[in-house]
């Protein structure tokens, strides 16, 4: 485990998480977020600067407004609805992201490899895992079917060369091999950590360091990194979460059920 | 030829065969848990915490059903009661666990780590798409998800790839879904089995469609000029429908779109007993599924309280 941030910090590892994740969204964009940090993050960025930012629910919701303090336990509840311009069967929202409706796709996630391909299925080896994680959910249709934002810790663990098992795919296997599979549009855009905000690089498609967190050093973004990570040639700091974002944050969340 | 897919002669059999007609299906929980025949294909229909039809499933597990094959978009508490109870060790969803607040599912863990059941993973969208297909009378849906993943790898012959023989690209074909029997809960419904559904819809219409026959319960039952007011309203049509169950607070303790949200405290309660993911489910069933003498019996071991405030939360949905 890290400590990047001190202890007289004024904001836990989840809402610096869900900050520097709003900041990478776009007014008008439509995004297809999960549960926990996306959802606030994407709630964030509509509140602070993007309006006409569309948020999906896998439930089937168009368009909501988390109401503050009613936070929602998945996205299939009545509280993903509130405020939203239509409610769709689950198939056939999840069928925007094959028409090509959505800009990105958010989620978080349990195990992540150098090509951005994710795991939420098996720790261990499939046929005799040592935990059985609950799957898949929309997460490899998301990942399939657009651009990614994945929000997580950043942890050696979760951090590998090669996940146990393929859940939902970013690169594949580097290169073209997305396209080559059968998957030619989305692929993992950004990864942000408590440590650094990365990319991938346009040939290898390996996983690139862009910005780091403030306080967070180069090595350390390593040392937490379970293979070689690429650095930019301009590595750039992130401006710490700001008083207003916080307390929207905390505004939108104060049982801190997404932010402990 | 794969397994998987009803022959198309037989599905239409199957339907033609029934009695379609304008028929008063209403009938007891118990009666209703009679039409599942052990080992028959039954798929769940809400989603994850939502209009779960708890009630009928509550009365499949008092029924001790077994080798039922389970089929649902996202499974919840309900699926880890499935398991834990016997009733079925086949569960065929995209996600599987109480929900992430709750962490992950111990009582699933325990069932598939140590083999006693199957957990058979496919992509949320996919799983749509085959209940649309076997809705469609189709026997295969094409799509472009789950490719390169070890989602597919892992489902092995239940799924195909083919070229499209119009563009040449790869896509995967997904077997249609027809379940033997879908269980709905909806917010109200007629003596007919026409129902309407406030809210979320979920994959309940194209399950009602695919699945040879449909157990409905309903928060309440209506008059069929209630219906007929707004049948823009009616999501499921009674011909697909085979019994009627009147079940007031029937998908708790998960939410009713309008009507209550989750029982969280309940949930947390559940979560906390089965740690233990044997010994505290089984106590969990015994005091919640075999001791109770009725449903009403049931709600009130959840307490008035919990009802209440669940009622009182679901309520504020038409608040803004």
């Amino acid at each position: 485990m890290t400590k990047p941030i001190p202890p007289t910090a004024a904001y836990t590892t989840s809402e610096l998480l869900a900050v520097m994740a709003s900041r990478l969204l776009k007014d008008g964009q439509i995004v297809f977020a999960g549960i926990g940090i996306p959802l606030l993050a994407a709630t964030l960025a509509q509140r602070n600067f993007a309006p006409h930012l569309t948020i999906l629910f896998e439930g089937g919701t168009i368009g909501p407004f988390i109401v503050p303090g009613e936070l929602p336990p998945s996205t299939n509840e009545q509280r993903c609805t509130r405020r939203s311009n239509m409610v769709l069967p689950i198939t056939d929202v999840l069928l925007l992201l094959q028409r090509g409706y959505v800009d990105l796709g958010f989620m978080g996630g349990a195990q992540i490899d150098r090509f951005g391909n994710l795991n939420s299925s098996f720790i261990g080896s499939a046929d005799n895992p040592t935990t059985r994680l609950p799957g898949s959910g929309g997460g490899n249709d998301i990942s399939s079917l657009t651009n990614m934002i994945v929000a997580m810790k950043h942890e050696r663990r979760r951090f590998v060369a090669d996940v146990d098992f393929l859940t939902s795919p970013g690169w594949i296997r580097g290169g073209r091999t997305r396209a080559e599979s059968g998957l030619p549009q989305g692929g993992m855009w950004r990864v942000v950590t408590d440590l650094a905000v990365m990319g991938f690089d346009e040939d290898t498609r390996q996983m690139k360091v862009l910005v780091l967190q403030q306080g967070a050093t180069r090595e350390q973004v390593q040392d937490n990194t379970g293979f070689e990570l690429l650095f930019a040639d301009k590595l750039e700091t992130a401006e710490p979460p700001r008083k207003e974002e916080l307390e929207v944050l905390r505004h939108l969340d104060p049982d801190r059920l997404y932010t402990a | 030829m794969s397994s998987d897919v009803t022959p198309y002669q037989q599905l239409r059999a199957a339907t033609q065969a029934r009695d379609r007609g304008l028929r008063d299906k209403v009938m007891s929980l118990e009666d209703a848990a009679k039409l599942v025949k052990d080992g028959e294909h039954v798929g769940i229909g809400g989603c994850h915490t939502s209009r779960t039809p708890f009630a009928m499933i509550w009365a499949l597990i008092r029924a001790r059903k077994k080798d039922l094959i389970i089929s649902r978009s996202i499974a919840s508490t309900e699926g880890d009661l499935l398991l834990a109870s016997g009733i079925s060790r086949h569960v065929i969803t995209s996600w599987f666990t109480q929900g992430i607040v709750w962490g992950v599912s111990k009582v699933m863990r325990h069932y598939t780590e140590s083999k006693l059941a199957q957990f058979e993973e496919w992509s949320h969208m996919s799983i749509g798409l085959r209940y649309r297909a076997g809705a469609m009378g189709i026997p295969f849906m094409p799509s472009r998800s789950m490719l390169g993943s070890d989602v597919i790898a892992r489902l092995g012959g239940r799924v195909s790839v083919m070229t499209c023989p119009f563009t040449g690209e790869e896509l995967v074909l997904l077997p249609a879904l027809n379940p033997d029997v879908v269980l709905i809960h909806v917010q109200r419904c007629d003596c007919y089995g026409n129902a309407q559904i406030d809210g979320l819809q979920f994959m309940d219409i194209d399950m009602a469609m695919a699945a040879n026959r449909v157990i409905l319960t309903t928060e309440c039952i209506v008059s069929n000029d209630q219906i007929r007011r707004t049948p823009d309203r009616t999501r499921i049509p009674f011909f697909t429908v085979e019994a009627v169950v009147e079940v007031p607070m029937g998908s708790a303790p998960h939410e009713c779109y309008g009507l209550y949200e989750p029982f969280f405290p309940h949930l947390d309660d559940y979560a906390a007993r089965t740690k233990d993911p044997v010994q505290g489910a089984q106590r969990y069933l015994e005091e919640f599924y075999y001791e109770p003498k009725s449903w009403t019996d049931y709600l009130a071991k959840l307490g008035m309280a919990e009802v209440l405030d669940a009622c009182r939360r679901g309520r504020s949905v038409y608040n803004d």
